[in-house]
């Protein structure tokens, strides 16, 4: 595969032939993601016992339109992007679809045995619908950020955009945000709900490049040395102590554990590394601590999590039941998993929500699992990858931000789901059922993949030709330095040479 | 469908989200043969092959920073390893006295072989020859930047 890279990397930039724009290798990996994604599809319907029929066609042809569409897109719009950036979300979006799709028909079935209406339209269908949207936002971004810099001077507006999405719920009555206990939701009813967190996240991240860029050396300023560990001065612990405050609001009003979490650690992994001082580590974890402990003692949610966290056997009809079911279908599925349709993933509450990993644990086992989560990691590695090779450290911060929230994001959900740490509930990245979550994860991606587009385009030949070239007539009565009385383009040549 | 087919399948399946994960390792390895190269151009020619830049310019590295305008016309600045931090900063490499000029203007880095200019969020602007500089610019030699009312120049 990497030979056939070269090869047609090369034939299309004859002049610097050093580094193929990845495209074609894009496109094999996104071949196979799909190849593996129809073949997820036919297991199902094999392990279901279903006739394929024309149906699946709608589901494949749909993914496999919007694929070829982004893909088209990244052609067009950042062509020296990260050739797997795109690849690795089709697979975990497209393996995310084939088990919503799986779940609706155990739904479907277990209402055919209640007697029940099979619920419409299912889920599947809608996370096709959001997959579209999605795509759509991720055109938008991709078009109109056509250099990432630029989010640099919105900075604060992105900032206040982000508080507001944060606060409207808080604010919003329960009847319009409240569903299942947390208070995050912004519902229209009848027609769709967001969570505006998953977007409030994105423009806190940017905020906080922007911030951290500006304000880095005064920052990473040194002060007082305790325990041979240079520690900040204390008025310069304001950024910190806002993004604590911010993340304990929201896990006050909104009942969102999941949420102040992946903030509160974002900010903190962003902070260090803008200053790279491991005492701005350890002050976060402090506090982090101290605000885990107080929340422990003053809110009876916070405790109801960790209480079930530490024995879920205590109640396993009542409030352990969730964690308990998502523990017994993870074991059901062992190394190798029961296959994918041939398991009882819908005994789980939110199985297609915050418990999408425990289903595909228990149908691919831990092998499945190790592999899907390897994915992730090789997305957050890339998003890191380009924050390294970002050529300003705005683009630095924000791409290391983006990618470190997914890795955050991942643990938390995974943590919560094998009970390593208490459960929070967290939608996981592309995989999940949920429309804000995909939205909010396509924005993400398609930033990552402007800010990729920008580090590894090759910049010598795009800026060296202006130069060299002499100046149209149009711009020369702008030059400042007077070089000769008439200021002929020849001079200005000469002069630069 | 025979349970055997079915136990087969689903290995199978398993075996391809394996192999996924394997081409994209690949992916990166061919990545990684990239990416150690220098980016700015500035890279030795393989098999013979000259870039065409190296070829009509004589290589010259750029030693001095000198101001040709402005109220610090004249300074000249020699060039280190370090980063050069131009603005009204007492503690810039450059301070400019200059109403123009933004406290932290801009920086200038070397990678490589080459001299990039990066703006840093200045109020007014920095400019390579007519062009604003938004992103980490190579500076070729003798090609003025203007920050304010000041004039800056890399020489040989």
């Amino acid at each position: 595969m990497s030979k056939r890279t070269d090869t047609a990397g090369g034939s299309k930039d004859v002049v610097t032939p050093r580094r193929p724009t990845g495209r074609t290798a894009e496109l094999l990996m996104l071949i196979f993601a799909s190849v593996i994604v129809t073949s997820a599809l036919v297991l199902v319907e094999l392990n279901q016992n279903r006739a394929l029929d024309w149906s699946l066609a709608y589901y494949g042809g749909g993914y496999l339109l919007a694929l070829a569409i982004a893909h088209l897109l990244i052609r067009r719009y950042a062509r020296y992007a990260d050739p797997l950036l795109l690849p690795v979300v089709a697979l975990l979006n497209g393996i995310g679809l084939v088990m919503i799709y799986r779940l609706d028909l155990a739904a479907e079935i277990a209402a055919v045995n209640r007697g029940d209406e099979p619920p419409t339209p299912p889920q599947a269908t809608l996370q096709l619908v959001w997959t579209a949207v999605a795509l759509v936002f991720f055109l938008i971004v991709l078009v109109v950020v056509r250099d990432h810099t630029v989010l640099q001077s919105y900075a604060y507006t992105l900032a206040l955009v982000g508080v507001i999405f944060l606060a409207i719920p808080a604010i919003l009555p329960s009847s319009l945000s409240e569903v299942n206990g947390a208070q995050i939701w912004i519902k229209v009813p009848g027609l769709f709900s967001i969570q505006p967190a998953e977007f409030a996240k994105i423009a806190l991240i940017i905020f906080a490049a922007a911030f951290l860029v500006s304000k880095r050396t005064v920052l990473s300023t040194a002060g007082k040395r305790i325990f041979g560990m240079v520690l900040p001065r204390a008025r310069d612990l304001g950024p910190l102590i806002v993004a604590l405050l911010l993340a304990l609001a929201v896990l006050v009003r909104g009942k969102d554990l999941g949420t102040a979490l992946l903030l509160f650690g974002t900010l903190l992994a962003m902070l260090y590394v803008a200053t790279s001082r491991i005492s701005w580590l350890v002050i976060g974890l402090l506090g982090f601590a101290g605000g885990a402990y107080i929340a422990y003692r003053l809110f009876s949610h916070v405790r109801v999590r960790v209480d079930i966290w530490l024995d879920p056997f205590g109640d396993p009809l009542g409030s352990g039941y969730q964690l308990v079911q998502s523990l017994f279908g993870l074991g059901t599925g062992g190394i190798f998993g029961t296959g994918l349709g041939a398991g009882r993933p819908d005994i789980v509450p939110f199985a297609s929500t915050d418990f999408i990993m425990a289903a595909l644990g228990e149908e691919l086992g831990l092998v499945g699992i190790s592999a899907i989560l390897l994915c992730y990691l090789i997305l957050t590695a890339r998003g890191i990858r380009t924050g390294l090779a970002c050529r300003d450290g705005f683009g630095t911060l924000l791409a290391g931000g983006l990618a470190f929230s997914l890795a955050l994001q991942m643990f938390i959900v995974v943590g919560g789901v094998t009970r390593l740490i208490p459960l929070t509930g967290l939608t996981t990245p592309f995989l999940s059922y949920g429309g804000s979550s995909l939205l909010a994860n396509y924005v993400i991606l398609a930033l990552l993949v402007r800010i990729s587009d920008s580090s590894r385009r090759p910049p010598e030949p795009r800026r060296a030709a202006p130069l060299s070239r002499p100046q149209p007539l149009s711009e020369v009565n702008t030059e400042m330095v007077p070089v000769t009385s008439k200021g002929t383009p020849g001079s200005t040549a000469g002069g630069a040479a | 469908m025979p349970a055997l087919i079915l136990q087969l399948t689903r290995v199978g399946f398993l075996i391809l989200l394996c192999l996924f994960v394997l081409a994209a390792m690949r992916v990166i390895r061919t990545d990684l043969r990239y990416a150690g190269e220098p980016r700015t151009g500035a890279e030795q020619p393989k098999g013979g092959r000259v870039e065409p830049r190296q070829a009509n310019a004589p290589r010259m590295a750029a030693s001095i920073l000198v101001v040709t305008a402005g109220s610090l016309a004249g300074t000249r600045l020699r060039l280190g390893s370090g980063p050069i931090l131009i603005g009204r900063a007492e503690d810039s490499t450059l301070v400019l006295d200059d109403d123009y000029a933004s406290t932290r203007h801009a920086r200038i880095t070397q990678q490589g072989q080459e001299y990039f200019l990066e703006d840093l969020g200045s109020t007014n602007g920095t400019y390579l020859d007519r062009a604003r500089v938004t992103m980490p610019t190579p500076v070729p030699i003798g090609v003025p930047i203007r920050i304010g009312r000041t004039v800056l120049e890399l020489r040989p």
